[in-house]
């Protein structure tokens, strides 16, 4: 065989890469456009310094909004800074689509509950919103996945998840459990 | 035979890799002592976190920086058969990045730059952490000077030739990394030194992560190119055959190099300052790369295959029981190849534009990577020291058998260290945690793959010991090889000396 030639079984393989590797593509394409499932990229900026003073993220407009969005969605904001997510504790109906609004009022954080797909990163100076929807009751934790500092370890909230007919929307946000 | 100017820059290259690499596994025992909650004593997020970074830095960019250029020069030298292109310089390389491991060692070691091995800024580290890193980084640039000086120089004399294989994908990664590690030098130039220094007060967190993105992942192909130049150049022979196809071998570096750079994003999936369309085509580039390397696995598998079969091997599989699977080369590149299918399941699911959500930052992305940088990027480094140590030294290697033992154990090491990381990256357990303090349920689920993550710690930092000692004993008492003895043509087993 010269060495400037590409063997009959060389060719057949690599059809055989492009056909695999199109196939993960394909299945991926699908789901994004046809089921609109993205990762969480939701560019907007905010100043993390100033959240407190913020429309959204002041410490009484916080936690699990008590007017459900125009889709009926659920909407849930979030602080993260050194060692917490704020509210420490937080109550939603199972089933439902839940928007979470999350901002760092520090450093990096993230925030993931196991075995769920609600994972995002919080970067300063960043809005992260992530929607999730929770079919079974249960107490979660929301752990914090990115290293923050030598409390890092410490960081997580609890996430109740209740079944829906046991579930009272909250009468102000900012109060939790 | 290379002259003594590049055996000299090779060896003294690769100590410091190889010493790296013998230190970092000592941290990463600790590690998993650790944070397995098992001995109290050992609990303390401070040195753990400083244990990480240590080891992270260590391995990722010590051991490899150091592992290439050593090997580059001998490559260079050797495929090209001529003398090393201004060896001043190159000891100058070796100079500037030694002195800047030296300048990061010590806020490192003294937990003040525990900022893992990715930089993280908000958190600062102490400002000779980010010189040291830096002028690694541009102590490496020498060496990619002079690996495109030589192959220019060389075309420039062979008018019309193709230049050696080994050659053609060393210029491919001088040029990759050129390129790379731009984003991170960028970072650190215009943003960690201004910031540590005091210049500026803030730090644009997003530009940062976006910088370092861009190195990243090629940063990647930056260590596994040299453990594709073994596979492809010296595994089919020493099986007992030769390369399938030099063309398609051409292709799979130049696929790498153009498919390569632009993917970076695929770590930042999970981050809001990128928009879901970068993120979209990423995946894609993502998922492109992965053809060089099916190609590289097919075409290294076919060569074994031939060999196999002109050893006499027969049937469907017959051919892999007639493999030298005592010869070092071979088993590393069989054990490498294997760890590699694994890695790379693995990695489909991470490089998943929205599967990656259930994974990200939990343990499973320690699990896939050690399978793929330490598994088949390691193992092959391994083998090359292996096979240049005698070349490089005069003398056999100490001892065959042990080396496969060696090779066997990293193997079997990493694969009952990895797993119950997969496992426990299912069950959301995040990677950088120094102990487990949420008082959870799905916590307790956690604590059996505690002590199978710290046997293979053990096996592993014992391989990687044994490791080193062997280079130490053929260095210093290996039998003395004849200076005309082709040592391509060694029998590759049953030496022992002492
Ligand atoms: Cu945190």
């Amino acid at each position: 065989m010269s060495r400037m030639e590409i063997n009959e079984l060389e060719r057949k393989w690599l059809f055989v890469s492009l056909a695999m590797i199109g196939m993960f593509v394909g299945a991926i394409v699908v789901t994004a456009i046809g089921k609109g499932i993205h990762p969480p990229s939701h560019v907007e900026t905010i100043d993390s310094a100033s959240l407190h003073l913020s429309q959204e993220f002041a410490e009484d407009k916080l936690g699990v909004q008590p007017e459900p969005l125009a889709d009926g969605s659920l909407q849930v904001r979030l602080v993260a800074g050194r060692y917490g997510f704020y509210p420490r504790e937080i109550e939603v109906p199972a089933g439902r689509r839940i928007v979470f609004r999350m901002a760092s009022m520090d450093v990096l954080h993230g925030a993931h509950i196991p075995m769920t797909n609600m994972s995002t990163m919080i970067v300063p100076g960043y809005v992260s919103e992530v929607v999730s929807v929770f079919p079974k009751p249960g107490e979660y934790p929301m752990l914090c996945n990115e290293y923050c500092g030598l409390g890092h370890d410490h960081m997580w909230s609890k996430v109740t998840v209740v079944a829906q007919e046991n579930w009272r929307e909250p009468a102000t946000g900012g109060k939790q459990p | 035979m290379n002259d003594a100017t590049v055996n000299r820059l090779t060896l003294f290259n690769f100590w410091v890799a190889f010493g790296a690499f013998g230190l970092a596994c000592f941290f990463g025992m600790y590690q998993v002592l650790e944070r397995s909650g098992l001995f109290a004593f050992l609990q303390s997020p401070a040195v753990y976190f400083a244990s990480v970074s240590t080891h992270g830095v260590l391995m990722a960019f010590v051991l490899t920086t150091f592992f290439i250029m050593g090997f580059g020069y001998y490559t260079a030298a050797q495929s090209l058969r001529r003398p090393l292109w201004n060896p001043p310089l190159a000891w100058a390389g070796y100079g500037v990045c030694l002195f800047g491991v030296a300048l990061a060692a010590v806020p490192l070691l003294l937990g003040k730059a525990s900022v893992l091995y990715t930089f993280y800024p908000p958190i600062q580290a102490n400002v000779f952490f980010y010189l040291g890193a830096t002028l690694l980084v541009v102590g490496s640039w020498f060496w990619c000077v002079i690996m495109l000086v030589m192959f220019a120089q060389w075309k420039r004399d062979h008018p019309g030739e193709t230049v050696p294989l080994p050659m053609f994908a060393t210029a491919a990664n001088a040029l990759l990394w050129l390129w790379t590690s731009a984003g991170v030098a960028l970072e650190s130039v215009f943003q960690l030194l201004p910031w540590a220094l005091g210049l500026t007060d803030t730090i644009d967190v997003g530009l940062a992560r976006t910088l370092f993105a861009w190195t990243l992942h090629p940063i990647v192909y930056f260590w596994l190119i040299p453990a594709y130049i073994a596979l492809y150049c010296y595994v089919p022979q020493a099986a007992g055959g030769k390369l399938f196809s030099d063309l398609l071998a051409r292709a799979a570096f130049v696929l790498i190099l153009v498919l390569g750079l632009p993917i970076g994003f695929h770590h930042l999936y999970m981050d809001p300052e990128q928009g879901a369309g970068w993120k979209f085509l990423h995946m894609v580039g993502t998922f492109a790369v992965a053809i060089p390397t099916l190609l590289t696995a097919f075409t290294v598998i076919a060569s074994l295959e031939m060999a196999g079969r002109r050893r006499g091997g027969a049937g469907l599989f017959g051919w892999i029981g007639a493999l030298p699977w005592k010869h070092p080369m071979v088993l590393a590149a069989i054990l490498s190849l294997l760890m590699l299918v694994l890695g790379g399941f693995g990695g489909i699911v991470n490089a998943s534009y929205a599967m990656n959500a259930m994974v990200h930052n939990t343990a499973w992305v320690p699990g896939h990577f050690h399978l793929i940088f330490a598994g088949t990027v390691v193992t092959m480094y391994l083998a090359v020291a292996y096979k240049l140590w005698p070349e490089l030294c005069g003398r056999r290697l100490y001892s065959d058998d042990l080396a496969l033992v060696q090779l066997w154990g990293w193997f079997i090491g990493m694969v009952i260290m990895t797993t119950p990381w997969h496992i426990l990256g299912l069950l959301g357990q995040p990677r950088r945690i120094s102990a487990v303090q949420y008082n959870s349920v799905l916590t307790l689920s956690w604590e059996p793959y505690e002590l199978a993550m710290i046997a293979g710690g053990f096996i592993l930092v014992g391989s990687a010991c044994l490791f080193v000692y062997l280079l130490y004993k053929t260095q210093t008492a290996g039998g003395k090889v004849d200076a005309r003895e082709d040592m391509e043509d060694a029998p590759p087993t049953g030496r022992r000396h002492g």
